[in-house]
């Protein structure tokens, strides 16, 4: 667990304030003073619950009092599960009343532009200052004219697998299987000496997309074209990759993936009943955070024996679709400069850094500058995390990440047509069927 | 005459002279408007906790309303494209599946279960009280419990099943569709039999026992005391048991969505799973309402038939 002490969080802020000197949150830093307009205000942070649990803990000890400080604003941060994020947020604002800030996942904030303030002037700022943002987080908290949300990370999703595992069948680190084709064989291998791999392709809004998804991409199927109108899916690369699923699936992979959700690929691969599955690097920093309780077969820490890896290369390339989250300010408040000023603080480079530093290379940030932190010297384990982002797509390629996007997400149509396939149903039909489901979407 | 003519005078007068009576008092002493001011606390609550949010979800399903958005109104457009979505149309066939086959275990186990409770033996309060716990206990909590015993990696039964030699592979819970849905019946069930058990037991305590034991006396079997006395006399509230019963079921929510989320592929998705993927997943209310108030007309219809029912039987 990295410990951050609220000095070391002050020295910090301090230190970068003054370096920045360039008004907003330097000048505050700089003046170690809150804005006299901010006295007495607080802000309601909404988030989810990190999978990281020091994270949680340094925004609620370090940076929460620091927040008093530095801009007089109280900062009450509730956390609660990721799938319940939406519930909370629909009730909000169908009420008028309820959270100021709301971190956001996926392209929820496209669901909701006319109930967000524009924050342009915050997201334009903390991008220029911090080397711009991933593509990802640009087209989730921009509706193409301004900015809905401000980006706030990353959450890199990489292969997370046992080393000695993928040894005995022919795979020495660093060497990992390259393609489609590869990973199937040594999955194979790994499944007839009970090692399966493991993936969700369920209804949970994390794992089952962010394997499903790139997986389609790197065969060269997409939802639709460009334009965002014209409905792509039925084609012979997705009927490709869909027909190959099923094949991979029988032969690799374990069969209760149809029913996990977020956290039983992390609870599979840490009891040692899988071998490898995507996920973020919770299962890593877990298994470091408890080396006496996770444990391999050999009775030695089960971190040792684990690295990460891109998922594999298919014809149309390797891509990648990492969770991005963004925080929105809610039209409802009544104080929405105290909320920008919030904002801006909290994404600020000597603030976001205490919490940067605390997920341990679970977060990559949302902006570039991130890729050159010190952290990435620390564990080279963590590496691959480091510039997941930039092979970053977001579903609803090639169109925006529109609110069609987002109902194609939410319904789960492109990880149910796998699914649909590796239950019986022909790989044509099952891409027909979803092509439809999305042609239904998108001409609504 | 003249005696009754004084005295009917007399007595106008001594009636003239009583107290007036106040806009009130002649209000609460007129029958109908005493009785329309003791309905009236509960039409006010019905009219605001029931009423009022039925209408704005028929309104809300007329619009094309998004979250943030109040949207306009789009007549039966919602409805329509209802008709086109294959994945409400698994949701419907899975309620209706979810809902017949889960009453009919209810009732089943529900008024064994009430029989047997029915009879005196040692230690019968603690029966009963246990008997209720999964009713008492919050879903969410127990689903979870059930969600850990139906995990692919880790189940309980698996083990139990593998360990006793019954299986040799592991059965996929949650992961097989028809497992799935069966796995849902299944905690649907545990949690609804004390329900009916209790219900029906309440019941059964009213029936006299002399009605029994005088059939007894003639000759009457167990089977016989059963079918042609206690079941007829139980019958009105059992049927009260069942609607209430297949109303809850029709419109369950948290069993599935914690369980399943309404996955593998759909096939455990209901009519409130889906309208809440819908109207809360995707933002778009309008559509979600609809969805919700597809079930409307036939639970209507399942309470305007059971309602005849009951009437008649409480006729006969």
């Amino acid at each position: 667990m990295v410990r951050i002490s609220r000095r070391k969080l002050l020295k910090l802020s301090g230190g970068g304030a003054v370096a920045a000197r360039a008004g907003g949150i330097a000048s505050i830093l700089a003046l170690k003073q809150a804005p006299a307009y901010a006295q007495g205000t607080t802000i309601h942070w909404l988030r989810w619950n990190d999978f990281v649990p020091a994270s949680d803990e340094v925004l609620r000890n370090v940076v929460a009092p620091e927040c008093t400080k530095a801009l007089g604003i109280k900062l009450n941060i509730e956390m609660i599960n990721g799938n319940d994020i939406q519930a909370r947020t629909t009730s909000a604002i169908q009420s008028g009343t309820g959270p100021d800030v709301i971190c956001a996942l996926n392209n929820w904030p496209q669901l909701y532009p006319e109930s967000v303030v524009d924050v342009s002037d915050v997201a334009e700022e903390i991008g220029k200052a911090q080397g711009g943002f991933y593509v990802e987080s640009r087209v989730v908290a921009n509706d193409g004219k301004k900015w809905i949300a401000v980006p706030w990370c990353v959450l890199g999703a990489q292969l997370a697998y046992r080393k000695s595992w993928f040894a005995e069948v022919g795979y020495d680190a660093p060497k990992f299987p390259q393609t489609w084709e590869e990973y199937r064989e040594a999955g194979k291998k790994l499944k007839a000496k009970s090692r399966p791999l493991g993936q969700a392709v369920s209804h949970s809004f994390g794992d089952p997309p962010t394997y499903a998804y790139p997986y389609l991409w790197s065969w060269g199927g997409k939802e639709v074209e460009a334009d965002g109108k014209t409905v792509v899916l039925n084609s012979k690369a997705t009927v490709d990759s869909v027909d190959f699923a099923v094949g991979f699936w029988k032969d690799a992979y374990d069969d209760g993936g149809l029913a996990w959700d977020d956290s039983s690929n992390n609870r599979a691969f840490l009891a040692g009943t899988i071998s490898c599955t995507l996920n973020g690097a919770s299962i890593y920093l877990e298994a470091k955070r408890k080396p006496e309780v996770y444990l391999t077969e050999t009775g030695t820490p089960l971190w040792q024996d684990i690295l990460h890896a891109p998922l594999p290369k298919g014809v149309a390339g390797q891509f990648g679709y990492h969770l991005p989250m963004s925080n929105m300010l809610m039209k409802y408040v009544k104080d929405q400069k105290a909320g920008k000023e919030f904002l801006r603080w909290i994404t600020s480079k000597p603030v976001y850094q205490a919490w940067f530093d605390s997920q341990q290379g679970y977060s990559v940030g949302a902006t570039t500058t991130w890729e050159q932190d010190k952290l990435w010297e620390k564990d080279p384990v963590m590496l691959p995390f480091r510039t997941a982002a930039r092979a970053g797509r977001f579903p609803g390629y090639a169109g925006p990440a529109d609110r069609h996007a987002a109902e194609v997400l939410s319904k789960y149509i492109i990880v149910d047509m796998t699914a649909k396939a590796i239950q019986g149903m022909p790989a044509q039909d099952a891409v027909k069927w979803a092509h439809e489901e999305v042609a239904g979407i998108h001409g609504a | 005459m003249a005696v009754d003519s004084v005295a009917a005078v007399k007595s106008a007068k001594s009636y003239v002279a009583a107290p007036r009576r106040g806009p009130v008092t002649r209000v609460l002493e007129n029958e109908r408007w005493f009785a329309f001011l003791l309905l009236l606390p509960t039409a006010v609550l019905l009219g605001l906790f029931m009423a009022y949010p039925f209408i704005e979800g028929v309104l809300l399903a007329l619009s094309d309303a998004k979250v943030g958005v109040p949207g306009s109104f789009v007549g039966l457009q919602n409805f329509a494209a209802l008709l086109n979505d294959s994945i409400f149309r698994v949701a419907v066939w899975n309620t209706i599946v979810y809902t017949a086959v889960t009453t009919v275990f209810k009732l089943a186990l529900g008024l064994w279960l009430a029989l047997l409770l029915n009879q005196h033996f040692r230690g019968k309060a603690l029966t009963r009280a246990f008997v209720l716990l999964p009713f008492i206990i919050p879903t969410v909590l127990s689903t979870f419990a059930w969600k850990w015993m139906f995990d692919p990696t880790f189940s309980v039964i698996n083990w139990t099943l593998f360990h006793l030699g019954i299986i040799r592979t592991r059965i996929n819970w949650l992961s097989d569709p028809g497992l799935a849905l069966v796995s849902v019946i299944i905690v649907n069930i545990w949690r609804g039999v004390p329900f009916y058990a209790i219900s029906l037991l309440a019941g059964l305590q009213t029936i006299n026992p002399e009605l029994a034991e005088a059939a007894a006396i003639d000759g009457a079997r167990t089977w016989q005391r059963f079918r042609y006395i206690t079941w007829p006399l139980l019958l009105p509230v059992t049927m009260v048991v069942v609607l209430f019963s297949v109303i809850q079921t029709f419109a369950d929510f948290q069993l599935v969505y914690i369980l399943t989320g309404g996955g593998p592929a759909n096939a455990t998705q209901l009519f409130a799973t889906y309208a809440y993927q819908i109207g809360v997943g995707t933002g778009l209310l309008g559509q979600g309402a609809a969805i919700s108030l597809a079930m409307f007309p036939v639970l209507l219809a399942v309470v305007v038939v059971q309602l005849l029912y009951i009437r008649r039987v409480e006729i006969h």
